[in-house]
């Protein structure tokens, strides 16, 4: 058969004659999968197998969320850190799709904490990571988990985790977190062509929260919705209410089955950032109070205990003697990584290489010696807040 | 005016999109917010929204675009938001930008500036602290510039700007804010490729530059010697003669940067002096650097780049030598 012959794909069965057509955005109805709506309304019918004490569960993460971002805010302002990307507005998005991971799962995130906590890490490896302590990273490791700084620079990886998951014939499924910001990078769209043209166990799932930085969502993009691109790469994907927990429950946990037979998935989830984008980001610059005033009554949370109460298992739920609890594992994280032993200067050197090579080994020796010499050099160094 | 050196930045734009329609700012957030660094403030209220534009988050379109944009007879001047962002488009940058005017006798050519912030020590997350002017030096066909005070910055940016190859602009975010100088209102350039000679001295040459210029200067201060200090100011091409001169007064050189030691800049200026100067050395050329590994993440950042202690050190051994 030579190149140019027609094959039966289907793509090929239907000819148009006359003027040529064009395929437009408006050929594709991307509608978002909603289980409560806004003002707390839900068919039962449509409410996912989970049990009571799984629903608590939700909330309970959820309101683990808030907390941590609200006292991670907090200690920033009091130069504790470095800087810090609150996630307060994107609970239901984040608990929701996490909620239906395995531990053996891979977990690679863009903006996403507390799914780290679902799979066992804690909140004092978490402090260290934004103290810019390696170990937090090293801690995530072992969880089969990480975060990635450099935007979209992941998904390459998980669309090769998911390969070798597929290689080795294990039942689990490799997930990268991303934002709307991501979408646009030469990364994300080869990560996931690659994805698709394998046909390998990776989840992309997307919290789309209206901005990158400064940049809305509609300037990111000309394409009227993120769930749409992953059609172009030949790759199924879900439009789902990110302020709807059990909505993004829902479709991620059809995503990560579809996802484990080999067919990988996209998920877009539309959700909002109510915060600075991190601690050195002032957003008065690029939005209204008025926008974010609408996204404040629109809180995941509030719409979550709606359903709850319709279900009568708010009455066994404590709000306060839960955020209590959040807020003394949170005070313990914090001693705890505050008394983090004091680093050594090995430390910058190691784990470049298994081996360290010779040439290090001498410019590390030769930095120690230095150190020794010259300790008026502590003062430099020093003069900095602790990380 | 006294300005810092992101003011500098801000008034060379300011003063070359109002002299020279064809220029055009892009980059992540450099437009409705100013810039993260503010670099880029107010571009967009006095130019308009055809010059000063937010692009998606897109590394390699904005320097593969920006080489188009140039191609096309456009001044683009795109700012990457961290210089540990410019990897992804290294392959723009060796493939295309550097290239073409190589590539097509001179039919075609890509005069343009790519911005952005480098260097350690402000606290930041991974990826936001590299000094790879090495890695783009390597690059042939692409200039590399790193000023290190605000009178340079703003008139190492308009030569940059009209300049007619592909310049990377590298601007030394510790030291953005950390003094001012009298930048002049008007236009003036500081010509691409020639080194400054910040201070003068006869018994030891040190040579460095961007980030690295205010702990070098510092140093000097301690020392009980009389230092020259050559500021390259332009990493690529490199102004060979200045420090070749000055070593050869001197007898005597240290080179000072923040990047990695190995395959940095720092061999390459030694291994001119000893083209050029070997004969007049009376000491081996120390090297003050960052060491062989990532910088570090912001606990330990400090001890990555070199501090006065640890150039004074490499200075004394020099003059001891
Ligand atoms: C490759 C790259 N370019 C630029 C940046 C600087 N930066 C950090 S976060 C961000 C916006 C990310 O937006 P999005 O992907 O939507 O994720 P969000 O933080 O909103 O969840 C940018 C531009 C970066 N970290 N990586």
């Amino acid at each position: 058969m030579t190149e140019n012959e027609p094959t039966d794909h289907p793509a090929n069965a239907a000819v148009s004659a006359g003027d040529p057509r064009f395929l437009t955005q408006d050929d594709l109805a991307v509608d978002t999968h909603q289980i409560v709506g806004p003002d707390g309304s839900y068919d039962a019918d449509d409410v996912p197998d989970l049990d009571a004490e799984q629903f608590r569960d939700l909330y309970r993460w959820m309101v683990t969320d808030r907390v941590f971002s609200r006292r991670m805010v907090s200690i920033q302002r009091r130069g504790e850190l470095g800087t810090f990307g609150s996630t307060r507005g994107q609970e239901a998005s984040i608990i929701g799709s996490a909620y239906t991971l395995r531990p053996e799962d891979w977990l690679y995130v863009g903006r996403a904490w507390t799914p780290m906590f679902m799979r066992g890490a804690s909140m004092e490896d978490m402090i260290l990571f934004w103290r810019g302590i390696e170990e937090g990273q090293q801690a995530f490791a072992e969880q089969n988990s990480q975060v990635a700084i450099s935007i979209g620079s992941h998904l390459p990886l998980v669309t090769g985790l998911a390969w070798g998951m597929d290689i080795r014939g294990d039942d689990a499924i490799a997930t990268a977190y991303l934002g709307d910001g991501a979408t646009s990078t030469g990364a994300a769209h080869e990560a996931i062509n690659f994805a698709g043209a394998l046909g390998v166990p990776a989840l992309f799932f997307c919290q789309n929260n209206q901005y990158a930085i400064s940049l809305s969502a509609d300037e990111q993009t000309a394409a009227n919705t993120l769930a749409q691109k992953a059609l172009a790469y030949g790759m199924d994907a879900i439009r789902v209410d990110g302020q709807d927990v059990l909505a993004v429950y829902d479709a991620v946990s059809e995503a990560r089955e579809r996802v484990r037979e080999g067919e990988p998935v996209f998920v877009e989830s539309v959700t909002y950032r109510l915060d600075a984008h991190t601690t050195s980001d002032d957003p008065t610059r690029y939005r209204s109070d008025d926008e974010v005033d609408a996204w404040e009554e629109n809180d995941p949370l509030e719409r979550y205990r709606e359903f709850l109460k319709a279900e009568g298992l708010w009455e066994d739920i404590d709000h306060d003697a839960i955020v209590a609890d959040i807020e003394a594992e949170f005070d313990a994280a914090l001693e705890a990584a505050n008394e983090f032993a004091e680093r050594e200067i090995v430390e910058i050197f190691a784990h470049v290489y298994e081996e360290m090579p010779p040439e290090l080994q001498r410019q590390y020796e030769e930095f120690v010696d230095l150190l020794d010499r010259r300790p008026e050099l502590y003062d430099y160094i020093e003069q900095r807040p602790k990380g | 005016m006294q300005a810092t050196i992101v003011e500098a930045v801000n008034d060379a734009l300011h003063t070359e999109m109002a002299a020279d329609d064809d220029v055009v700012v892009f980059g992540e957030d450099v437009a409705e917010s100013g810039g993260v660094f503010r670099a880029t403030d107010e571009l967009l209220a006095e130019f308009g929204g055809d010059r000063v534009v937010d692009t998606p988050l897109s590394e390699i379109a904005i320097v593969g675009a920006a080489t188009g944009l140039a191609m096309y007879g456009l001044r683009p001047v795109a700012e990457i938001q961290f210089s540990g962002f410019l990897p992804p488009a290294f392959d723009q940058l060796v493939t295309n930008a550097s290239r073409i005017r190589w590539r097509t006798r001179g039919e075609l050519t890509a005069p343009m500036v790519v911005r952005m912030p480098y260097g350690a020590g402000v606290r930041a997350l991974e990826h936001h602290s590299e000094s790879m002017e090495g890695a783009y030096a390597h690059i042939p066909g692409l200039k590399v510039v790193a000023p290190s005070t605000p009178h340079d910055t703003k008139g190492l940016l308009l030569a940059s700007i009209r300049d007619p190859d592909p310049v990377l602009f590298m601007e030394p975010k510790r030291i953005y804010r950390s003094f001012r100088e009298e930048v002049p209102e008007e236009d003036y350039e500081v010509p691409l490729g020639e080194a400054a000679v910040r201070r003068e001295g006869e018994d030891v040459t040190v040579i460095s530059w961007g980030s690295m210029m205010p702990a070098t200067l510092e140093a000097v201060d301690e020392l009980d010697a009389d230092a020259e200090v050559v500021d390259l100011r332009t990493i690529s091409p490199l102004d060979t003669e200045t420090v070749v001169e000055s070593v050869k007064k001197t007898g005597r050189a240290v080179v000072v940067h923040e990047g990695p030691r190995s395959n940095g800049v720092g061999g390459d200026v030694v291994a001119r002096i000893n083209d050029e100067a070997l004969m007049y050395l009376e000491a081996p050329v120390e090297r003050v650097t960052g060491f062989d590994t990532p910088v570090p993440l912001l606990s330990m950042e400090d001890y990555y780049f070199p501090h006065p202690p640890r150039i004074l050190d490499a200075i004394e051994r020099a003059l001891s030598a």
